[in-house]
């Protein structure tokens, strides 16, 4: 019984972070000694808070390449998107109404995309390859004369994928088009350099580097300068592109997450892609018929999304309570909908139903993992002798050539 | 998501997997719904000469209520008539298991699930008794 009340395993790192405890220390004293609001400027309590944002405002200039004039601070990435891609078409659209992004960005930006579509601007949605990565000729041949931006995610939050950063700025830098990547989930996991990738915007989210939750950043080149027009006004606050009270503590932590980050990347993505290969190779000998969702090889080193054949992917999710794991399928809406990002990677929608993301980070260990995995294998192994799917499998049946009655 | 008490021992324990040889005159076999949708449900019963399903069977591809239903609907349908337990409703399978109403569908695939077994086997035997008759 006490296995059962232990603490689930934690398996995933790409929906949020644990924030690391030195990050919790280093913002402890903002909150009661040093509560200072930082725009005040008439007293030692204002300074202090004000010293210690721009602290940080260096630290989280420093991981992307940056210079701290150039990052503003917001609530997370998904106001950063939402800030980037409206506040650019705002200010630019009347003479370039035009928007490349892809189909597989995370639901913020594709909606912010679907409001500016209502809004009377031209969204351009590039479809992905097999292993998730965008076709430059594909990105090349959308940029018209008409286009603003281009937005394309660094990591992806689903399947980890990394995205040909330096290749997609120098085609937008060359096109006049401004560049902007959604780098929640790469931030602190892969090298960033925003001169070398030729990035004008990048949104950054505090809760997926081990910073905590109600924070994140936007870069905003300054030059070539970038201008964008406010979503959230007021005391013009950030160089009047966000206005609000900075909150010093949530700062203060994603500016040390950014710190810790930047000099531990190097050590811990080698222990992590270590683990990632040792992962896969272990389901890989155990059970036959499983796939691998996205690229392996540019893939962030925390991720893998497993598609398990011929089990349904929640169902594996509820035999596997002590794995806090996140299903590809989303089986719960109503829709029966699988993942619309699965889906345009071409995974056929009954693959799509049967896939895990396993996100792994900082304070994972190996006993977790090979925990995971046998509790994983053993699962699949009951459902598919439960599943009738593997049933025609073995017996040599085709499930495609079987005339299902879709409902 | 919390499941009911029975929801889930019909998921951990599922009564009844397994599958009967479908070219049997005495058996029946329902397979509905589809893979792209995420559930499958192939449900099967043996049935005496007098009617009785003696028998039940299911293998099911889909999520924890669907194979708790289809496990469920195996036990209800034992030694009931045909005429019986092709008039057990989705309905009842729903409140038994507590189906939350994002999963009302599992219980309608299972109520498919019998109705096809059954309809499966008056076809078989429907000729076979024809063909004997003569």
């Amino acid at each position: 019984m006490n296995e059962l009340k232990a603490k689930p395993i934690y398996l995933d790192y790409q929906a949020t972070t644990p924030t690391d405890p030195r990050v919790v220390d280093a913002m402890l004293p903002y909150f009661y000694e040093k509560f200072g609001n930082p725009h005040s400027r008439n007293h030692s309590y204002g300074w202090e808070a004000e010293d210690a944002v721009e602290v940080a405002r260096e630290q989280v200039a420093k991981i992307i390449g940056a210079s701290a004039k150039e990052v503003i601070f917001t609530s997370g990435a998904t106001e950063s998107n939402n800030l980037a891609l409206k506040g650019i078409m705002k200010f630019y659209g009347k003479k370039k109404p035009h928007l490349i992004t892809t189909v597989t960005e995370h639901k913020c930006v594709l909606d912010s995309a679907r409001h500016l579509e209502q809004d009377g601007y031209k969204v351009t949605y590039l479809p992905v390859q097999a292993n998730g990565l965008i076709d430059l000729e594909q990105l090349k041949a959308a940029i018209t004369d008409e286009t603003a931006l281009v937005s394309v995610m660094g990591v992806h939050n689903e399947i980890g994928v990394i995205q040909p950063l330096k290749e997609i700025g120098e085609i937008c830098r060359a096109r006049g088009v401004f560049f902007h990547t959604d780098c929640a989930q790469a931030v602190g996991k892969i090298p960033l350099d925003v001169d070398d990738m030729k990035i004008d915007l990048m949104s950054i989210s505090g809760h997926k580097l081990y910073g905590p939750k109600g924070i994140g950043a936007l870069y905003v080149r300054r030059r070539p300068r970038v201008r964008l027009v406010a979503q959230i006004t007021g005391g013009g606050q950030e160089r009047g592109m966000r206005s609000g009270t900075l909150p010093t503590p949530l700062i203060v932590g994603l500016g040390k997450a950014c710190d810790i980050a930047l000099n531990e990347m190097a050590q811990e993505n080698a222990r992590l892609m270590e683990l990632r290969n040792h992962v896969l190779k272990r389901f890989r000998d155990r059970l036959e018929n499983i796939y691998l969702n996205g690229d392996e090889e540019h893939r962030v080193a925390g991720n893998l999304n497993i598609s398990f054949a011929y089990v349904e992917g929640e169902s594996l999710q509820m035999g596997i309570k002590n794995i806090a794991v996140s299903s590809g399928s989303a089986c719960t809406s109503a829709s029966l909908e699988p993942s619309y990002v699965l889906r345009a990677l071409g995974v056929d929608e009954e693959l799509a139903h049967t896939s895990l993301r396993i996100g792994f980070g900082r304070f994972t260990t190996r006993e977790e993992l090979d925990q995971a995995v046998d509790a994983i294998s053993t699962e699949v192994e009951r459902l598919r002798e439960m599943s009738p799917l593997w049933e025609m499998a073995q017996e040599g049946i085709d499930i495609k050539s079987i005339e299902w009655a879709e409902h | 998501m919390a499941y009911s008490e029975k929801l889930v021992d019909h998921y951990e324990n599922p009564r009844n997997v397994g599958s009967m040889d479908k070219n049997e005159l005495s058996v029946g076999t329902g397979l509905v719904g589809a893979p792209a949708c995420g559930d499958v449900m192939k449900l099967q019963i043996k049935v005496t000469a007098d009617g009785i399903i003696e028998d039940a069977k299911f293998k099911t591809f889909g999520c924890g209520s669907a194979i708790a239903s289809s496990s469920l609907i195996t036990e209800w349908v034992k030694g009931k008539s045909l005429d019986e337990a092709g008039m057990i409703k989705n309905s009842q399978i729903a409140e038994e298991l507590a189906l939350p109403p994002v999963k009302i569908h599992c219980s309608i695939l299972a109520e498919d699930a019998i109705k096809a077994a059954i309809s499966d086997y008056r076809t078989k035997n429907g000729k076979g008794a024809a063909e004997a008759a003569e």
